[in-house]
């Protein structure tokens, strides 16, 4: 665990004067799938690995099925950056169907990555997107409708994106869900579900 | 301890750190979740002695806070935007009667059109209400805040309420590491409310009532006096508290590059931003400085000065407009630095939500520098569009 300084004083931001950015995260989604909460739960997880963590939502009028956009920021360093993230070290894209309407590989940097709730292949996802990124591809909705009876795919797209980007641990997260459901039923589902995503994408 | 929470719950567990005697609020987006995290404590019995009651609306609100307040209540509430302007009446009244009353503001726009996006139109709209008014550039800021608050508005020298403006979305949406106050640190600094007049059956008295010309103009001159000396009462609790916590917030104003010649100006949750674009200027050699406002009412003139005392270049990013003139804080800037003489530029940006880009903020002072503009007042990142009265 790194020690915290006391980051948000004037004094700890002093000593800090270059930000430095490790990992930035852009969630594209649908409202109702848990985009927001995908942020929020990376946000805590990672803190837990000892980084700094901000994690916020571009906000609608939270309608279920428009396209929503959350974002992440883990930082070694103290996070003051409170702008949306235009250039993502990540992209994880919760519904295939957002693919042609929302542009989510917009501003992807060099060597970035985009893993994606999608039905068919990698390769296929990158040809569509006209993308040199490297593209993962779960197919979490049948993922999450096994498990969960919904297509609430969050968890399982957070498990994923673990898995591709190695940001943290497995056991990490897992812990992570089992604090965030208090439901134990629920939590008990969603660890599965997570770990699930977690293996698949490892294994390719 | 160190701790990952959203904004609200930032705010909802300082307030019952406080251990206020009455919350009274009506929900409005987004200062929705800090009564309902503050609802959830209140009903797992963790607010003690507290009094939870909702309100119809934040008028009602407003109104049951003046009574519980009256009593000798420590009184808190929250709001947004619309629900600040339908609480004006009651708390231009508050403050008159001289009640110290805190609340938040999670800044949000003002309609028409309906908007419910940050931007900080809402409280700037408050700025003659006698109410202190304090921005937050973090949710480490906001939590440490609020017992400073309460300290500050029952000081029997100030007794007006006290407003935390705290931007809608970009704090109390964000998940962020938060250092939660414990309850001893907090009692210690922050005694229980000891009203010095208060409504009582054994004393009865009345608040607020008529006053004709002969004696209206003293009540004025007395809120006038409570205020001003209320910047100098924050400054000693901004100390205190920095020796308790550690956490050192800085004054009314932080500057820090006071010998800038390009000085530039933010309010909020804007400042982190700002201020890192500007440290990768300084590193290019250009002499260029942030000056965060923390404290709007009582406008600190005298720190404002000293903060731009070499800067021949102020750039105020505006987060509201008063229509018909042009930036608010350029105008109190304006008018506190006026011997100066520097030239005054004055930016609103990020109005109704829309985004502040680090490139955006980068151009602004690139072509204030470059001298690319004129002094004065301009909307910032606005696209092409039709009248639509013909």
């Amino acid at each position: 665990m790194t020690k915290f300084i006391n980051y948000t004083s004037t004094v700890g931001t002093k000593n800090h004067e270059v930000v430095f950015i490790l990992t930035e995260v852009r969630f594209h989604g649908r409202g109702g799938q848990g985009v927001v909460t995908s942020a929020d739960i990376l946000a805590v997880a990672c803190f837990k690995e000892g980084n700094y963590t901000l994690s916020f939502p571009t906000f609608g009028a939270e309608k279920r099925g428009t396209p929503v956009a959350s974002f992440l920021r883990v930082s070694d360093k103290p996070i003051v950056l409170r702008d949306e993230i235009y250039n993502p070290d990540y992209v994880v894209v919760m519904d295939p169907s957002l693919i042609g309407i929302v542009s989510v590989e917009a501003g992807l940097k060099d060597g970035g990555m985009i893993v994606a709730n999608y039905p068919d292949s990698a390769d296929e996802l990158r040809k569509i997107l006209n993308t040199q990124a490297e593209v993962v591809t779960i197919n979490a909705t049948k993922l999450a409708m096994e498990e969960l009876g919904r297509p609430i795919t969050n968890t399982a797209m957070v498990g994923a994106f673990v898995g591709a980007s190695n940001l943290i641990k497995l056991d990490t997260l897992k812990e992570t869900i089992v604090e965030w459901f208090k439901n134990p039923k629920l939590s008990e589902k969603n660890v599965k579900l997570v770990e699930t995503a977690y293996n698949m994408v490892k294994e390719g | 301890m160190m701790k990952v929470v959203r904004g609200f719950y930032s705010v909802a567990y300082s307030v019952k750190q406080c251990k206020p005697d009455v919350i009274c609020a009506y929900p409005i987006t987004p200062q929705t979740e800090i009564v309902e995290r503050l609802a959830d404590m209140y009903a797992n019995g963790e607010l003690g002695n507290c009094e939870y009651i909702t309100a119809e609306s934040e008028f009602g609100a407003a109104s049951i806070l003046v009574g519980a307040s009256a009593t000798g209540a420590r009184s808190f509430t929250a709001t947004s935007s619309q629900g600040l302007i339908l609480m004006s009446e009651v708390l231009l009244s508050a403050a008159g009667m001289r009640l110290p009353i805190v609340l938040v503001n999670a800044n949000r726009s003002l309609s028409a059109p309906l908007s419910i996006w940050n931007d900080q139109q809402d409280s700037i709209f408050m700025r003659d209400a006698c109410i202190m008014q304090l921005y937050i550039e973090n949710n480490q800021e906001v939590h440490d805040v609020m017992p400073i608050a309460f300290k500050v508005a029952e000081n029997r020298r100030v007794m007006l309420p006290f407003m935390v403006c705290m931007d809608g979305y970009k704090l109390t949406h964000a998940y962020e590491p938060v250092d939660l106050l414990d309850e001893q640190m907090v009692d210690k600094f922050l005694p229980p409310y000891d009203a010095p007049v208060k409504l009582s059956v054994d004393k009865p008295l009345t608040f607020g009532c008529y006053a004709p010309p002969p004696y209206y103009t003293e009540f004025r001159v007395a809120m006038q006096n409570a205020i001003m000396g209320a910047g100098d009462i924050m400054l000693k609790e901004f100390k205190k508290w920095y020796k308790i916590t550690g956490r050192d917030w800085g004054g009314h104003v932080v500057a820090e590059n006071p010998d800038a010649e390009v000085a530039v100006i933010t309010m909020g949750s804007l400042t982190g931003l700002v201020r890192d674009v500007v440290s990768e200027m300084q590193k290019e050699g250009k002499n260029v400085g942030v000056v965060k406002l923390r404290t709007f009412r009582p406008f600190p003139v005298e720190d404002i000065k000293k903060a731009l005392k070499n800067a021949n270049k102020i750039i105020v990013f505006e987060r509201a407009v008063s229509f018909g003139h042009e930036g608010p804080v350029a105008i109190e800037i304006k008018s506190a630095n006026y011997e100066s003489g520097a030239d005054v530029y004055s930016f609103a940006v990020g109005l109704g939500g829309r985004d502040i880009p680090r490139d955006l903020i980068r151009e602004i002072i690139d072509k204030v520098i470059e001298g690319k503009v004129e002094p004065g007042f301009q909307f910032e990142g606005v696209k092409p569009f039709e009248e639509v009265i013909p």
